[in-house]
């Protein structure tokens, strides 16, 4: 598709910002906040919306926020795996990039009110969920039951572990952590994430649920087939979409998934609205 | 302390044996003992004789796998409402895994010898054990799966 250079909306442009502050969150992770560097007002954004960061000269990629949406900074954690994040992994506190955003339409926060809320995370997936555990537990009273179920490679790759330490010491709240192997120090689950779920069936009423998912795309399908089975219908069950994009705003075309583009129409899908092209296994 | 229920009746509040009619339940049951392990306590170990298996009742018990030269690695968690072992029904009918329990747990064990003569004799009560034992395979082995394919990797450049 052709785009008039002067149509283009202000979201192509990157906005430069500076980082204050990097966190170490794992070997390969790691998170920033952020502020505008040019004086102009910070970013409003909806859980599970992105953006894209640019660094001059070498490219752009779409990462999700992983903050809080009332909060002072714009958060990103991101997992160093190729050019572009190796980069970004190598600057410092002071150094600037660019970036455009937000994009997308995220998690169903408000629509999910008066429901049972799953939060189904695996490995990086709780980044791009951690907004939308913030807004529900912020407005905790609008909602039923809430489950957070996070699943991780080791108990050395759970990610934000003081803070789902500190969400499971809430009486409001079940969180549960499972990890794929573990050493014998370690006091908690090992298994995958449905079988989380199988064991806390009891917790929510399946056909008022609202499950939030995120992970690699193999958990997804596991995830999305046990609630289905536990009873959660697929227009109920949302997955968020992290395949591979360039211009953020459904103009190229890259992402693509049959008449779906993951930028604008997601990253965040009805799983009934993207099952057909879910086992894609190519964009 | 716990009042001792009769294992009849134990077998009948655990999920594997739920829709379980009641005549071929007392059959098993009598197959059935309690057991208690302390934390750090082996349910079993790797090589031993598979003589019997375990529903837990309280508790939680890790699956290890023992590799020389390496530290014990914990492949699953089993709690409460869960089966420990299912090696008792196949020849050599040894443990393929160690079961450590990481809480106190309670359990009931059904001896494996006496369940499989059951199973002989009467094969309704045979097919009602093996239709509650293939789900769990089945969901073990599915999750077998998807820890090999250790989909929470760093992802790896396509050759
Ligand atoms: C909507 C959306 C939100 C995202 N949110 C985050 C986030 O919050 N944090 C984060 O770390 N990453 C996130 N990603 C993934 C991130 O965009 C990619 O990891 C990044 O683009 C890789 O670029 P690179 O140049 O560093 O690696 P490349 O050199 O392009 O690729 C390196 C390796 O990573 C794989 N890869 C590239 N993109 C993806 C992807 N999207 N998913 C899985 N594997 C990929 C490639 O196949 C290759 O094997 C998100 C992606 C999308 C589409």
């Amino acid at each position: 598709m052709e785009a008039n250079a002067q149509e283009l909306p202000a979201t192509m442009l990157p906005r430069p910002f500076r980082i204050t502050r990097v966190r170490r969150e794992l070997s390969d992770v790691f998170t920033w906040e952020l502020e505008p560097a040019d004086g102009g007002a910070p970013l409003t954004y909806a859980p599970g919306q992105f953006n894209m960061l640019y660094l001059d000269g070498i490219g752009e990629v779409p990462i999700s926020i992983s903050g809080d949406p009332t909060g002072e900074w714009l958060v990103h954690t991101i997992r160093a795996v190729g050019a572009v994040t190796d980069l970004l992994q190598k600057l410092r506190k002071g150094d600037e990039i660019g970036l455009r955003g937000p994009f997308g339409v995220g998690w169903p926060v408000v629509e999910a009110e008066g429901s049972d809320v799953l939060i189904v995370a695996g490995g990086l997936g709780l980044a791009p969920l951690r907004p939308a555990i913030y807004h529900v537990l912020a407005n905790r009273a609008r909602y039923g039951s809430v489950g957070i179920y996070y699943g991780a490679r080791t108990p050395a790759d759970l990610l934000f572990r003081k803070e789902l330490e500190r969400w499971r010491g809430r009486f409001d709240l079940y969180v549960e952590a499972t990890v794929d192997a573990a050493d014998t120090t370690w006091a908690g689950r090992v298994g995958v994430v449905p079988k989380l779920i199988d064991r806390q069936v009891h917790r929510f009423d399946p056909e008022s649920s609202v499950a939030l998912i995120c992970g690699p795309e193999v958990m997804m399908r596991f995830t999305v087939a046990k609630l289905r089975e536990c009873g959660v219908p697929d227009a109920q069950q949302y997955v968020s979409m992290e395949r591979n994009m360039h211009c953020a705003v459904g103009l190229c075309g890259h992402c693509q998934l049959g008449p779906e583009f993951i930028c604008k129409d997601g990253p965040v899908f009805p799983f009934d609205r993207i099952a057909p092209v879910f086992h894609a296994r190519e964009l | 302390m716990e009042t001792l229920k009769p294992i009849d009746e134990l077998l009948d509040e655990h999920p594997f044996f739920a829709g379980m009619e009641d005549g071929p339940r007392k059959f098993i049951a009598g197959c059935g003992r309690n057991e208690v392990f302390h934390a750090g306590d082996y349910l079993f170990r790797e090589g031993d004789p598979a003589d019997r298996f375990f529903l837990i009742r309280h508790g939680s018990v890790a699956l290890e796998l023992h590799v020389p030269g390496r530290e014990p690695l914990v492949v699953d968690t089993l709690q409460s409402g869960e089966i420990a072992g299912w090696s008792w029904l196949l020849p050599p009918h040894k443990w393929a895994n160690d079961a450590r329990a990481t809480t106190l747990v309670r359990a009931i064990s059904l001896d494996g010898t006496c369940l499989r003569g059951k199973c002989e004799e009467d094969h309704s009560v045979g097919y009602e054990v093996f239709k509650r034992f293939i789900p769990v395979i089945a969901g073990r082995l599915s999750a077998v799966r998807m820890q090999l394919m250790d989909v929470y990797g760093t992802p790896q450049k396509k050759r």
